[in-house]
């Protein structure tokens, strides 16, 4: 496996690649099967929707958590050592949140360089992905109390195990490179 | 509406903010700017591939994926569409609703309900950015694993057989 190279901003032209392949492949696929493209157009529009609806507050509050929360203070509430209260107060954040998981990422950016714990991280990004309140709401209407609130019951225990096997699994060196940049 | 609720944090933040310094809210409005154009190519990846993969992937092909009758299989197949697809609740769970009507079980439901939320294949990209490949691989691994488990829980709690 390579060496992490993880937060490190791509060149400007790298930037590009991506969303370039991702562009090939939706032009292979109208040639192929355009109704399919088409169909596939349609959705990308609505999720583009999405991002500039919904994101902007993520972005914002990221923001002023960067500039006003200072490292000391995130520390004393989320860093190590801050046990069942920091996980509650990561677990309370991500699921109040709003938004695709992938948002979550750049929060957890902050989060990390702000001396968050590894482990209250991990937290954050799981309730982001599974316990978000809205989430749950559709949950709970659609499938009903008992497939949702099991669900929700035994999420809550995976996502602290999954937390604590990574923060484990993660290494210092890795995470004073995830940290830096 | 959630989300105007967000976006009234957000807002009062933001009025906070200005009102206590303004110089540091345009810093902090900047770094906003600056984290979310360093993420956007993986954002629009993201997007286009979820948009392409969705085509293919209509109500009544999963719901005939996760069949009743589909059995563990049936229950792996669906924790593998929840892993490459990406959609956000307000489509997943009506959708949930729509297949589970058309026959989908309820332990595959759960698989896919369950590995949608907490693995991204196609938001990895993202992921890979801030936590590392290693890491990032891991986790979604783990994820994969526990939502598993998870529809495991609520097949025995709701009592399906498959």
């Amino acid at each position: 496996m390579k060496s992490v190279q993880p937060s490190a901003a791509p060149s400007p032209a790298r930037r590009f690649v991506g969303p370039a392949i991702a562009l090939v492949i939706l032009t292979g696929v109208w040639l192929f099967a355009p109704d399919r493209a088409e169909d596939a157009v349609r959705t990308i529009g609505l999720s583009l929707r999405e991002l500039v609806l919904v994101i902007p507050p993520v972005f914002v509050l990221l923001g002023l958590l960067d500039i006003w929360i200072s490292r000391e203070r995130l520390m004393r509430h989320l860093g190590a050592g801050t046990g069942i209260r920091g996980t509650t107060i990561a677990f309370v954040m991500g699921s109040v949140a709003a938004g695709p998981l992938y948002a979550a990422f750049p929060v957890a950016t902050v989060l990390m360089k702000k001396g968050c714990s590894f482990f209250n991280v991990m937290v954050f990004i799981g309730a982001w992905s599974t316990t978000k309140i809205p989430m749950f709401l559709f949950e709970y209407s659609a499938l009903g109390p008992t497939f949702a609130l099991t669900r929700l019951a035994a999420n809550v225990p995976a996502i602290l195990l999954m937390s604590f096997i990574l923060s484990r699994v993660v290494k210092a060196d890795e995470l004073a490179e995830l940290v830096a940049e | 509406m959630f989300t105007i609720v967000f976006y009234a944090v957000a807002v009062a933040g933001l009025i906070a903010s200005l009102i206590a310094d303004r110089s540091k809210t345009r810093r902090a409005l900047e770094k906003a700017w600056k984290a979310f154009l360093g993420i956007l190519p993986e954002f629009v990846v993201v997007i286009v591939i979820t948009g392409i993969i969705l085509s293919f992937l209509d109500p009544q092909t999963i719901s005939r994926l996760l069949g009743d009758e589909s059995g563990w299989m049936g229950v792996l197949g669906a924790a593998v569409v929840g892993s490459v697809t990406l959609m956000p609740g307000f489509v997943a769970f009506p959708l949930a609703a729509l297949i589970l009507e058309q026959g989908a079980g309820l332990v595959q439901i759960a698989a896919f309900v369950s590995t949608l939320m907490m693995v991204g294949v196609i938001t990895f990209p993202v992921e890979r950015r801030v936590f590392g490949t290693r890491i990032a691989l891991v986790r979604n691994s783990l994820a994969f694993v526990f939502a598993l488990g998870v529809a495991g829980v609520l097949g025995v709690v709701l009592g399906s057989v498959w």
